[in-house]
Parts: C-alpha cells; structure tokens; sequence
C-alpha cells in the first residue's frame, strides 16, 4: 500500500492573529481562551495522517470538529496556516497559483454537501465543467461527460437543469463532474449527508461499486458513523480540531481509543438496537435422531464448513459437531453423533440485545445459537453477521 | 479661532468656495472634458440619427419585434398593443421627435452607466477596501439632489445633451453598481468554491459562474438605474437638454397644463415600454435557467 497524500503538522486558525493563536496552543490553552483572547478560532490544529492509495479515507466528527477546514485546505480552498500537504512526494502547500489550478484540474477533484451544481447550466455543462475550464473541445469534453453521467446511473438528464432533477439524482451530478476530470483524489464533503436515508444509502452502495473498478483514493467527510464503517476502509475522527483516531472501522469499534470515541461510538451504536434474532442466519442442522456422520461430513463438504449444528426431530437444539471428530467416528465405524456433541455452545435468545453478548461473541471462536424457550434452535450469529449488522448492513437484509 | 468656534458669531467654514475653486480647478483639464463630451456627444448623435432615419412604422414594427422576442413565453399581446396605440398617440400629439430625443438620452446614459457600473460593482464585490471606498460615494450620489449636478455639469460640459446625459449617469449609476455587487455577493459560497475546486482562472469564475448567477440581481439594477435616467430627462432639459423633458419645462413657463401633461404622458408611455421590455428579458432568462 502506497502513500498518496501526506499531512503533517496541518494547521489553519481562522482570524487576525494566527502566530499568538498558535503560541497559545502550546501552551496547553483551551479553544474558548484562545477565541477570547486573540479573537481567534482554531480550526485545525496539528493534523497528521497519510491517505493511501485507492483507499477511502473517512474522516468524521461533529460539526464544529474541523473536518470541513481539514478537506478545504487539502485542495487550498482554505491556506493552511502552517504545516504541510505532499501528495505523490509534491508539496501542495508550496504550489504557486499555477501550479495549484493544474492540481485542481488534474488531480483532485470535490462533490459538496449541497451537490453545488450550477443552476444556469444544464446537467451536462455542469459535469463537463472542470474540462471546459481546460480548454477541452466541446465534443471531447460532452463526450466524457456523458460517460461519467451514464457511470452513475444518471440517463436521458444531459440537457435538464439542477432543479429538475431530485436531491439524490443532483448528487449524482455532483459525482460525474468530480469523476470528469479522472482525478486522481476524490474529496467528498459530507456529500450524501443532505439525502434521505434510502437515498444515501443507495449512493454509498453505488460509491463502493464505483470504487471497486474506478480505483480513486477517496477521502470522504461525514458526521454519520455508520456511513464512516460502512464505506470506510479506514476512519479517522475528529474533535475540536484534533485528530482523536485513527484505523479501520472494527479498529475503532472495538478499541476506542478513549471516552470520546467510545460515546461517539455509543451515540449510533447500534448493538444497543440489534436483536439476537436481528443478526441471526440460518444454519446448517443435522437431525441427531436420523442423521449419522456421513451426512454430517457431506453437509459439511457441501457448504464448505468445518462443523454443523445438531438437533432433534423436534428442532430442539443438540450441540454442534466437528469435521475432525467426525470422520473420526466415521473411521472407527460408529454412528451415534451424541458421542462427539459439543455442548458447551454458547446460546442466547432471539430477543437478547447484541450489545450484551458482543465481548462474549468476540472472544468464542464457535458461533453462538439463538434458541427460543421451549429450546428450538432458531438460528446462528457469526461474527462475521455481527459487524455488517453493527455497520448498517442489516437494514438491507429486513427489505 | 477656538474661542468663536464656541460663540454664535462662529466663523462660516468656507465650504462653497472651497468647492467653487475644485470646480474652477478641473475646468483647467478642457481637453479632457471635451474629449469626454464629444465621446458622449458621438453616442448621442448616433442614436440620435438612427432614429431619425427610421420611419414611425418601422419603428414601431422594430419595438413590437422586441417585445414579442424577449416574452415569446408569456402573454403579451396586451402589451404590444399598449406600445402600439402609445406610440401612436406621440406620433399624433407631434412629440415624436421630442420622443426619440429623449430615448437617446435614456440609452446613452444607460449604456454608460452598464458600461461603469457593471464593472464597479464586480471590483467593489471583489474587493474589500473598494467596497469601503465605494459605497459612501454612492451614497452622496444617490442622496444629493439631482438638481445640484446641473451647476457643475454645466460648467465643465456646456449645455446640451451631453451634459445631461452626465447629470443622469451620476444619477443613475448607483443601482447598477449595487446590485451587481450584490448579485455578486449573493452567489452561494459552495458554488464559488465549485468553481474553485475545479481549478478556474478567476475570469473564468466570474463569467461562467458568478455573472450568470447574478445575472437577474444585475438586470434589475439596469432597469432600476434605467427608470431613474428616464426621471432625470424633465431635470436636464433646465441645462439644454431636448426631449419630452424640455416640453414638459416649456410648458411649466408657459403655465400650459395641457402639453405638460400630454408631453408627461408620453414620457410614462415611454417609461411602461422601456420597464416592460427589461423585465421581460431578466424574466425570459429566468425561467430558462
């Protein structure tokens, strides 16, 4: 994995007296005194942290965190006040007006929290106008424009405005003029935070297809913890300026770093919510009254797993069986599965909050069963089905 | 000195002199003053001829074609046929003449303060320190009787049109510079930062994004700054200037209510066509955008 972008030491103070801000900052001083005393605001302070390539970096905290000034100053739409951006081992905060509008045009391109789509120009001038501001010849630049439109799922707007088309179709358009310029950076400012739910979670869906073909280094903002795990393959939060964390969504799931983390975390947490029955997938049984372990092993050769679970005619949940111990039994000639039952598979019921069981699930290496009362297995929670349900996933899964 | 100051026997601060000795002193830059009142004067006579050559009909033919091409969208068979029978009625009261002489001086003037305006009003959104500088003076502007420009127009262009068409211009300007730095203001900030982000030369910015966007805000101001041109004309015709105007301050001499108010009715005639026809063009791009 390559470094794209580098940042180190980023700063940028919003105000008249940047150099005693700063002092002050050393100096272990609070945002508010700073403010107070040299009128001043800290927008970001001492941010450091790669990027890699084609990866999508998210960058997320509340508002007033700072992340909107942090992505402004990686394109210099905001001059840092000190500090340093590298990109490809280039120096963005050295680049001279020229130099900076070729980076702009070339390499990194922006989608808005509002779409900002140009309300005098029609869907197609407005993605095709990052290449018109280069001098690209109208067929070219119509041309790539309507591919990058038709990528997105957007057919037969070319010729609309902004304000025919919908809030998610208007997002759309703000990602084919990002793409037009085949960037090499893609910034994303909160962009599908103004959608509906259903809408925005169509277009992250879209934005990880997108993303498994069109390899962008993507570094994305949002506020919404969820959208961070569900798109980001790696997170990094924010608060009042600083950077708190930073690493992959279970990363940060299971180890906060600290307070802040954990009750961000807390704040959409969704194993609060999530039921047992919520996460649960349907296993693979064997009936212990009429199964033997030859079919245990062809259940198990069939689904590619290296054990099953148990039952009675009744469904009544059993225990679960090994590969290895039964072929075993199948060597030693025997029948009787009971012999080799694991039983001390933990279980839980289906209305059991995940939250609860979530150290228990992380730590067991079998899967947990989701019995009900009378002790009919229901279902199994694989850790795997845990962290799609704790990422937003599962919301697919209830139609 | 300090003593009077506080006494009623103060000493007269000599403002009018002061001012007096400006105006005297700039009326030493004669070439530059005459080059400015031959430039208008040539816009002046320009106009003036076309609309000498043209024919009433075809004049009115040209007006009703404008009319239908900027509304082709919208009802305006009612206000073709206003302009129609208007103009009509100036042709039969015998101000037609009196009528184009007085469009000359709306034109020229509106297209000198579009002309210094617009640009103005772009340096002034652009900038911080002129927007300081600028405003207050459009304020004066806007707030000193229009009367009082007559003074110095006088002596530093002569009488005439020309000097006139300056009294409007001063007149007239401010709107035009307002709201073109208002419109320009007005673009929403993430359009701007569109605009940069994608790497635009700050022409490219501003004539691709932020005048299409202001456009409106901007035409308003041009019919604005249009309109108080047009209130300017019975004012200029005290320092020479020909027109609807000059028949309105002849029949004030004469106490002749009735050709002020026929000559007065053919300015507001002309005032509906004139508004009708520049809203209707910001309304036209309006609705297409």
């Amino acid at each position: 994995m390559t470094k794209k972008v580098e940042v180190k030491h980023l700063t940028k103070i919003f105000g008249h007296h940047a150099g005693r801000a700063k002092e002050m900052i050393s100096d272990g001083k609070s945002k508010d005194e700073i403010l107070a005393k040299t009128n001043s605001v800290v927008g970001v302070h001492d941010a450091n942290f790669d990027v890699n390539e084609n990866e999508i970096f998210v960058i997320m905290g509340l508002s007033g965190s700072g992340k909107s000034t942090l992505i402004r100053m990686l394109n210099r739409l905001y001059e840092p006040t000190s500090g340093e951006i590298i990109l490809d081992g280039q120096n963005v905060t050295n680049f001279d007006k020229k130099q900076l509008r070729e980076f702009r045009r070339k390499k990194m391109s922006m989608v808005f929290q509002n779409f900002a789509l140009f309300p005098n120009r029609t869907i197609l001038g407005n993605t095709s106008y990052g290449l018109e501001i280069q001098g690209v010849d109208k067929a070219t630049r119509d041309k790539k424009a309507h591919e990058c439109l038709e990528l997105v799922g957007l057919h037969g707007y070319d010729d609309r405005y902004p304000s025919e088309l919908s809030g998610g179709q208007q997002q759309r358009v703000g990602l084919a003029r990002g793409l037009a310029n085949d960037p090499e950076i893609l910034l994303m400012d909160e962009a599908f935070s103004a959608l509906d739910p259903l809408n925005r979670k169509e277009m992250q869906d879209e934005l990880l297809e997108l993303q498994a073909h069109l390899k962008k280094t993507i570094i994305f903002i949002s506020h919404d913890l969820n959208e961070a795990l569900r798109i980001g393959d790696r997170i990094m939060i924010m608060r009042d300026g600083e950077i708190v964390q930073i690493g992959g969504p279970e990363d940060i799931l299971q180890h906060p770093k600290n307070e802040y983390v954990e009750k961000f975390i807390e704040g959409v947490d969704r194993t609060k919510i999530l039921t047992a029955s919520r996460v649960m997938i349907r296993p693979n049984v064997v009936n212990i009254e009429k199964d033997g372990p030859r079919t245990a092993l062809r259940l198990m050769q069939h689904n590619e797993v290296s054990s099953v679970f148990v039952v009675d005619s009744q469904h009544h949940f059993k225990g679960l069986v090994d590969a290895k111990e039964v072929i075993n039994l199948i060597e030693n000639d025997k029948r009787d599965l009971t012999e080799i039952l694991n039983t001390s598979i933990p279980t839980t019921s289906p209305d059991t909050p995940i939250k609860s069981i979530l150290t228990d699930i992380s730590k067991t290496s079998v899967p947990f069963s989701v019995v009900d009362n009378e002790g009919r297995l229901l279902g199994i929670i694989l850790r795997s089905s845990v962290l799609e349900a704790i990422s937003g996933s599962e919301v697919e899964n209830d139609g | 000195m300090m003593a009077n100051l506080f006494t009623l026997n103060m000493t007269q601060i000599p403002l009018a002199d002061w001012i007096n000795k400006f105006v005297n002193w700039l009326t030493q830059f004669v070439g530059f003053f005459n080059g400015i009142t031959n430039f208008i004067g040539g816009i002046v006579n320009g106009f003036q001829a076309i609309f000498d050559i043209l024919p009433i009909w075809l004049f009115i033919i040209i007006v009703l074609g404008i009319t239908y091409w900027a509304l082709h969208d919208s009802k305006h068979w009612g206000l073709m046929l206003f302009e129609l029978l208007g103009l009509l009625l100036i042709a039969n009261q015998g101000y037609w003449r009196d009528m184009t002489q007085t469009l000359t001086l709306v034109l020229t003037s509106s297209l000198i303060i579009v002309i210094i305006g617009i640009p103005l009003g772009i340096w002034m959104a652009k900038s911080n320190t002129v927007h300081l500088i600028v405003k207050p003076i459009l304020d004066f502007m806007q707030t000193m009787p229009a009367f009082v420009y007559l003074i110095p127009a006088v002596s530093l262009f002569g009488i005439g049109m020309v000097p006139g068409v300056i009294a409007s211009v001063i007149f007239s300007l401010p709107p035009v510079v307002r709201m073109t730095d208002l419109g320009i203001q007005q673009v929403p900030a993430d359009l701007v930062e569109a605009a940069d982000s994608f790497g635009s030369t700050g022409w490219q910015k501003l004539v691709k994004v932020e005048l299409p966007i202001a456009k409106s805000t901007l035409m308003s101001g041009v019919n604005q700054g249009m309109m108080l041109a047009l209130s300017m004309v019975v004012i200029a015709s005290m320092i020479g200037a020909t027109g609807l105007g000059a028949q309105v301050y002849f029949a004030v001499g004469r106490n002749n209510a009735g050709s002020g108010f026929a000559a007065g009715i053919a300015i507001v005639i002309l005032a509906i066509i004139l508004d009708r026809i520049t809203q209707a063009f910001n309304k036209n791009k309006k609705s297409s955008d």
